[in-house]
């Protein structure tokens, strides 16, 4: 493929692309439509945050997800491509953990969906290992000098998970609840959970 | 068409969101993403091959960013995928490329023809 090449646009390569695999039988795209359909719609953040809360409200599934995450999730049901590997990095109150993958993209999608365009821009895989404290302070989370900030970088062999602190002053909230509270940016590290 | 449309952002008709964000910026994006999961649910492309591809071609952009382009993380992606087939030898060296300029040849409001059959559309 030469520069020249590159240069028709990419929605034309996509286009011709999916013609000559459609050709060769190798794709349907009633089955791209359905992938396309469940990562839009079906699989998304709110799988983690379920994951989050019953790890708040259940002390042994807590523990079951901290020594094997791909496992205690999928006793959840969320499971899938880009799910296995699992490794889940409790914060504590002076520990913070922040997830990036400085390669590409790798991202635990049966528990996130597909990655949002910040963490797959080159700058936050850049800067985040290099100076995570002043990213994480221009993403709007000022941790105090006295927090380690521990960044993990997955791959193809690990792909990381946060589980955040519970908020103070919810103990009368149900795990439903709970995972209401629980954002994206929280399971990776760059939010933490705020109290309702 | 001169109307503007209203894409109804927050209501029932917004377009698919993950937290607040449009998981897909532009249709073609899907595309991309929906050919990678179908040729790996169908063992037609090796994750981890498709991985390295993906690799090198957002090291190749980052390294020397093309003068005028914006980043663009699924763009990696459709050449990356390119690249994975070509070199299972699915695909031409030019086979994208020859295809594409062919697409780029059609009459304009080529896909305004509302009578046409879709599956013929795939040749």
């Amino acid at each position: 493929m030469s520069a020249f090449e590159e240069r028709l646009p990419i929605a034309l390569r996509t286009e011709a692309l999916e013609q000559l695999l459609v050709e060769k039988g190798l794709v349907d795209p009633a089955v791209m439509d359905k992938f396309i359909s469940t990562y839009e719609k079906d699989v998304g953040p709110l799988n983690g945050a379920k994951v989050v809360a019953k790890a708040w409200t259940d002390p042994d599934y807590r523990a079951r997800l901290l020594e094997d995450g791909t496992a205690a999730i999928s006793e959840l049901g969320f499971k899938g491509p880009q799910g296995e590997h699992m490794v889940v990095v409790a914060n504590e109150d002076k520990v913070h953990n922040v997830v990036v993958c400085t390669l590409c993209s790798c991202y635990p999608w049966p528990v996130l969906g597909l990655p949002p365009t910040w963490y797959k821009d080159p700058a936050y895989r850049a800067r985040v290992v290099r100076e995570p404290r002043a990213v994480l302070s221009e993403m709007g989370l000022d941790l105090a000098g006295d927090v380690e900030i521990r960044v993990w970088d997955s791959s193809s062999e690990v792909r990381f998970l946060v589980l955040p602190q519970r908020p103070a002053a919810t103990d009368a909230l149900t795990e439903e609840q709970l995972a209401d509270l629980v954002t994206r940016d929280a399971m990776v590290g760059v939010a933490v959970v705020a109290a309702p | 068409m001169t109307t503007p449309i209203d894409l109804d952002l927050d209501g029932p008709a917004a377009p698919p969101r993950s937290n607040g964000e449009l998981v897909f910026a532009e249709p073609w994006e899907s595309r991309t993403f929906g050919m990678v999961m179908a040729l790996t649910d169908a063992a037609a492309l090796d994750w981890d091959d498709f991985r390295d591809a993906l690799i090198a071609r957002i090291k190749q952009w980052e390294s020397d960013p093309p003068e005028g382009e914006c980043w663009s993380y699924y763009r990696c992606w459709q050449l990356a995928l390119e690249d994975s087939l070509i070199a299972r030898g699915v695909i031409g060296e030019n086979g994208v490329s020859d295809r594409g300029a062919e697409l780029a040849a059609r009459p304009a409001g080529h896909d305004h023809d509302h009578d046409h059959d879709h599956t013929e559309t795939a040749r």
